[in-house]
């Protein structure tokens, strides 16, 4: 089974040299201390492109923050922008791929990651706009709930933030791609069988 | 043309009106009117409508006029670090219209660029796309959002001169361009008034055909998530 860094890893593997990305709050943003020496080009939806680290204590500026509102730093390749322009580059397609959380996702692609009716109002921020606009939509969570219930869904239960948008799930046990029919599995966990992979899984797993 | 306001209160002098609809700038803490905001407080006008990403924490930002319940409604795409937020709004208190981030920002842009409405994919099959027209193009499907025009703008810059051209600095851009767009009378607050002539013509941000008032103060700019790594 992967840990959080484990699945931050192997998320990397999914950026090529290049590309602009975007990632999410939670184990998405940790995909960035995995990147190597890959040409990865980080935009934050609340206008940056370029994202660097955390900054140090001297370093530390208001005025510059990422889409979770933590304090970051500049690259020499930055560039700013306001947040039109930052949704028209993500709806336009002009971001490769984004990596997000996820609450629940289907075998259909359905994604949902931003409201519990009656439990959780915060908002979807930018990740309808993200899911409907990249070119790759890269779901990272745990495969199962705190009650060990399957997050890998024939149907999702929740309101969706997006319809048929995932491309590849990477849980904590393994990979998965949305095909026609169902899931593939892609690989599995360090230490999980296929059996296990399926047995955690309620969305239809086709060979 | 005089644009230069000593104060905001002065500033929104004349421009506040009970049930009115206001765009604001910022996004989290981050470049939000801070000034403005108090001076909205103070004036004590009621049954607002915010178009803002976000609604501030409890006691700054936007915030503060959720305490003095002086806001009747939010359109918002993130309200997730206001407690109060959330106990109004689940006792019914506050309307809430959740926007996907980027048609928010692109509402306000449609909006101060006489586009009453335009397609996008943002939220289809989703809550968001429900009661609103779909069209296809090239086979994929698309709603129909609304621009906005606000009854009044308000937003934070960094730099402005008299004419109220206007840079920003960092991600406090966000929304505070689009903002001020969607405005029919806009009103900046800047760290600093810069004679005209002193900013570079080929480095403002948002001409100040869009600012039509403007101040000069000290801002405390909060941070939200104070995030380190060791040097």
């Amino acid at each position: 089974m992967w840990d959080r860094n484990q699945m931050a890893a192997r998320a990397a593997q999914e950026l090529e040299d290049g590309m602009y990305v975007n990632l999410g709050i939670g184990i998405p943003t940790l995909v960035a201390n995995y990147v190597g020496d890959k040409d990865i080009t980080l935009q934050s939806e609340n206008g940056m492109l370029g994202m660097g680290p955390f900054p140090t204590e001297d370093e530390i500026d208001p005025d510059l923050i990422n889409a979770g509102k933590q304090t970051i730093t500049e690259l020499a390749r930055t560039s700013y922008f306001d947040s039109a322009t930052s949704f028209g580059m993500i709806r336009g397609g002009k971001i490769a791929a984004a990596i997000l959380g996820a609450m629940e996702v289907a075998e259909n692609g359905d994604l949902a990651n931003w409201m519990i009716p009656g439990k959780l109002v915060k908002g979807m921020g930018g990740a309808m706009d993200l899911v409907a606009g990249v070119g790759k939509v890269i779901v990272v969570m745990d495969h199962t709930n705190k009650h060990g219930e399957s997050k890998v869904l024939k149907d999702c239960t929740l309101p969706l933030t997006g319809k048929g948008v995932v491309d590849r799930i990477i849980t904590n046990l393994g990979v998965l791609d949305v095909v026609e029919g169902g899931l593939k599995i892609v690989e599995c966990a360090d230490g999980v069988t296929e059996e296990e992979l399926r047995a955690a899984t309620e969305a239809t797993i086709v060979s | 043309m005089k644009k230069v306001y000593a104060n905001a209160a002065e500033a929104l002098d004349g421009l506040l009106f009970d049930g009115m609809f206001i765009s604001s700038g910022g996004f989290g803490l981050c470049g939000i009117p801070e000034l403005l905001l108090q001076a909205i407080k103070e004036a004590g006008t009621k049954d607002l409508t915010f178009a803002s990403n976000n609604a501030g924490v409890d006691d700054f930002g936007i915030g503060i006029l959720l305490q003095t319940k002086q806001v009747k409604k939010m359109i918002s795409s993130y309200v997730g670090e206001n407690a109060e937020f959330m106990r109004q709004y689940l006792s019914g208190e506050l309307e809430l219209e959740f926007n996907p981030q980027g048609t928010l920002a692109e509402r306000m842009r449609a909006g101060g660029s006489g586009i009453p409405g335009f397609y996008t994919k943002t939220g289809v099959g989703t809550q968001v796309a429900e009661g609103k027209e779909h069209k296809e193009f090239d086979g994929e499907t698309y709603i129909l959002e609304r621009g906005i025009v606000a009854d009044l703008a308000i937003v934070k810059a960094w730099k402005a001169d008299d004419t109220g051209n206007l840079v920003f600095r960092k991600t406090a851009r966000n929304f505070n361009p689009p903002a001020a767009m969607s405005g029919r009378v806009c009103v900046a607050e800047v760290e600093e008034i810069v004679p005209r002539g002193s900013l570079d013509p080929d480095h403002i941000h948002l001409p100040g055909i869009y600012v039509h008032r403007l101040i000069q103060g000290e801002h405390e700019k909060r941070i939200e998530q104070r995030t380190i790594r060791e040097a």
